[in-house]
């Protein structure tokens, strides 16, 4: 399948997770095994009103979809897939009015478990918002 | 309305009205439970709260639990001092259970609480509070002003 064709289909399989809607995030691309989806600026994301700067928790939501999706494109069958776990440690504000990246990759997979790493930057990767690990268990794993 | 104002307002309510002043915990629909004396926080059901079939999103429940280890924070605060900035600096969240399509409930302990640094646990549940779908663990710089 080539680059264009599994962006389409997965910026449209995103478009139907109701939070993921909800906080305007999209698929970005794949490359090296490393995801990229974007969460748009929206005032509905900020912490505090008329500061534009995007919520903790909404970080968390994009890395966790971001490190989600990284599980499930390198397993070689679909498989439902739950978090065990994920840390986020926040490295410096974001710059208001900005969008985020997510950007992570699964560096290990084992008959039941993957681990995930990533972080969240806006202009540049070189200076992350936010840094991300996290661990998922493959319930349907054999 | 700036970390500050609102912490001060939340301070000055005395409980957690003011998560309803908050774009994000507006946009989970998280309010504040008034049974009790301690703080507990609402999330209920939601189709936008929803990641996979029949499952809340991991990421909905993560702000649930922030959202409650902050407000929990600010009604700790001295009274007598200015509050400090809030900044959480490493949030942990472990996830225990699939959350399901119905209301969560979410509340957090001080573990300590020191100048400097306040680490929290926050605790977020459906049916009962032992049995949990979640929790975060929560380490916050406290920045004070120079004086």
């Amino acid at each position: 399948m080539n680059e264009a064709v599994r962006t389409s289909l997965m910026g449209r399989a995103l478009d139907h997770v109701p939070h993921m809607r909800a906080l305007g995030i999209s698929f970005r691309g794949i490359e090296d095994g490393w995801v990229e989806l974007e969460m748009a600026y929206s005032p509905d994301l900020v912490a505090y009103p008329d500061s534009g700067v995007i919520a903790n928790g909404a970080i968390f939501a994009l890395m966790d979809s971001t490190a989600g999706i990284a599980v499930v494109t390198g397993l070689r069958q679909s498989m439902p897939i739950a978090t065990i776990d994920m840390r986020l440690d926040y490295l410096h504000p974001p710059a208001p009015f900005e969008r985020l990246i997510g950007r992570a990759q699964c560096y290990k997979y084992t008959r039941s478990m993957a681990f995930v790493r990533g972080l969240a930057y806006q202009d540049s990767i070189d200076h992350p918002v936010a840094n991300m690990v996290g661990s998922f268990v493959l319930p349907g794993a054999a | 309305m700036t970390t500050l104002d609102w912490a001060n307002e939340l301070r000055r309510s005395g409980r957690g009205e003011r998560i309803e002043s908050l774009p994000y915990a507006v946009m989970l629909g998280v309010i504040a439970d008034h049974d009790g004396s301690d703080l507990k926080l609402i999330m209920p059901y939601r189709e936008s709260l929803i990641g996979s079939p029949g499952r809340l999103h991991g990421g909905s429940i993560a702000g649930l639990l922030e959202l409650a280890a902050l407000s929990t924070l600010v009604l700790a605060l001295p009274e007598d001092e200015p509050l400090p900035e809030i900044k959480p600096v490493t949030v942990t969240v472990d996830f225990m259970r699939e959350g399901g399509m119905r209301d969560t409930f979410a509340a957090a302990t001080i573990t300590r609480l020191g100048r400097r640094i306040a680490n929290l646990r926050a605790v977020a549940w459906q049916y009962d509070y032992s049995r949990p779908i979640a929790a975060a663990n929560l380490n916050i710089v406290l920045a004070r002003a120079a004086t």
